[in-house]
């Protein structure tokens, strides 16, 4: 097992920028070699460097642009698809603007339409009324003239019936035949007067 | 590795030495048995270790990431995909926003940083001693190796190597890009003729080459830095666990609140790598 012997030593020879301390012990000493002894410079830089350059050119060949091609198509598509929404927002917004226009438009018009048909109605039931009226006024003018004809009709064979009851009436009275030739004038005259 | 007979100082330095492969003097090619061969081998030598976790993990990240972009749809990203892509965003949120020039390099390039270096900053928070120790039982089992003598470091940016290798990279990509754009004389006269203008050409000079060779040291030397304190105080925080119950439940505590702490330092390390990174390509870019 180590022992935790100077261990201060130890450590602040690590990072020591001097290889000797001339007041440190001589067995201490061997402490001081740590710092030149693992940094060597070797062959080791070059290899590293050759490898440098093969991975650089691998990864400039084979990894990188597919990735970055698949980074850059994803965000193509991205942004293209976030235009698209807001696109369609836009057009969304547009088409309920329209939309809302159209309602407006629809209800001034049904409004108006049902204006037009109240005035309308009120108009027919004006016209039937006239109409009701003259159609009235003509079915009894019609009827009054009936009447009219029918009491001149009846007052005719009225004038008629007397006109015979009063001949026989008058030829019972005379108890002879009156000869109707001959005296026709007189009782077309008296059928007048009635 | 805390058996019998080791002083913290030995446990420390063998979680801080590299398990090096290189071209000793006396032993020809061969792993490295001490750190003193290890330092012997001079500059051909490999972090064997550094290099395995580095490139691994390079592997894991390209075929996770390969797998999402092969099978990457355009519609709703599920999983795995969802995970990549969001990294694959931010990474190029952040280079829409630092680089102004037109470069196709620069956005994988800064994937590519961001996502190594925060993987290997990630193996920070494997417990110290489980990886060395397997690496330990496995060089014993395996290759009869003494397992005193498998080093492991399992975090490849707290290498230096690692880090001025992948600083360097970025440091000649800013040079070429820099030619390339303004052209050899452009790119002088920007180094040359500023801020004093073509008077105080030495002393320009002088200046902008210090600030030019500084930022791929400042790039390499911040993430080693960071992560080495990290990983350092990982260690010492384990060298607690020998010491006694009491203080092996305080180490533990301490770690779990430092690990809790490391994972922002992991992630911003990264970060910051990337962005001065494309920063610093952006400023190649830049014609005045």
């Amino acid at each position: 097992m180590p022992a935790l012997e100077n261990e201060y030593l130890l450590i602040s020879s690590l990072f020591s920028p001097w290889p000797e301390a001339p007041h440190r012990q001589p067995e201490q000493l061997t402490t001081y070699k740590l710092r030149g002894n693992n940094m060597n410079i070797n062959a080791t830089l070059i290899g590293q460097s050759i490898a440098f350059f093969v991975f650089v050119w691998f990864v400039m060949k084979y990894v990188w642009p597919p990735l970055i091609a698949a980074l850059d198509e994803r965000k193509k598509t991205i942004a293209d698809g976030l235009a698209a929404a807001e696109r369609g927002q836009h057009k969304q917004q547009l088409g309920e603007k329209a939309a809302e226009k159209h309602i407006k438009e629809a209800k001034a018009q049904a409004s108006e339409i049902m204006n037009q048909a109240q005035k309308r109605a009120a108009e027919i039931v004006e016209e039937a009324k006239d109409n009701a009226k003259e159609e009235a006024g003509r079915v009894k003018t019609a009827a009054e003239a009936e009447i009219e004809q029918e009491v001149n009709r009846a007052k005719e064979a009225l004038r008629q019936q007397v006109a015979s009851i009063a001949m026989a009436g008058a030829a019972k009275v005379l108890k002879r035949e009156v000869d109707e030739k001959a005296h026709s004038e007189i009782v077309d005259d008296m059928i007048a007067q009635i | 590795m805390s058996s019998e007979g080791i002083t913290s100082s030995e446990y420390i330095k063998h979680h801080l030495q590299n398990m090096t492969y290189g071209n000793h003097p006396e032993g020809g090619w061969m792993f490295a048995q001490t750190a003193e061969q290890a330092k012997e081998m001079g500059f051909w030598a490999f972090h064997v270790d550094s290099l395995g976790w580095s490139f691994g993990l390079a592997i894991v990240f390209f075929f996770l990431f390969r797998g999402v972009a092969k099978t990457a749809t355009t519609g709703v990203p599920h999983g795995f995909q969802n995970f990549v892509e969001m990294i694959v965003d931010f990474v190029n949120d952040s280079v829409r926003g630092s680089f102004s020039g037109k470069n196709d390099i620069v956005a994988p390039l800064a994937l590519t940083v961001f996502a190594w270096v925060f993987l290997m900053n990630l193996m920070d928070l494997i417990p110290v001693d489980w990886l060395p120790m397997a690496a330990g039982w496995i060089g014993a089992t395996f290759f009869g190796a003494d397992p005193h003598h498998v080093f492991f470091k399992v975090v490849p940016s707290t290498d230096p190597n690692v880090t001025f290798g992948m600083a360097l990279g970025v440091f000649w990509l800013m040079l070429y890009y820099s030619v390339k754009v303004k052209g050899v004389d452009g790119f002088f006269k920007e180094l040359a003729f500023q801020p004093f203008g073509k008077i105080g050409m030495p002393v320009n000079l002088v200046l902008e080459l210090v600030s030019l060779i500084s930022k791929p040291i400042s790039l390499a030397l911040r993430l080693f830095g960071n992560m080495y304190a990290g990983e350092t105080i990982f260690i010492l925080i384990a060298i607690m666990y020998s010491a006694g119950l009491a203080t092996g439940l305080f180490g533990g505590v301490l770690q779990l609140g430092w690990a809790i702490f490391h994972i922002l330092i992991i992630t911003l390390q990264a970060f910051i790598f990337m962005t001065l990174t494309i920063v610093y390509l952006d400023m190649a870019h830049q014609d005045h």
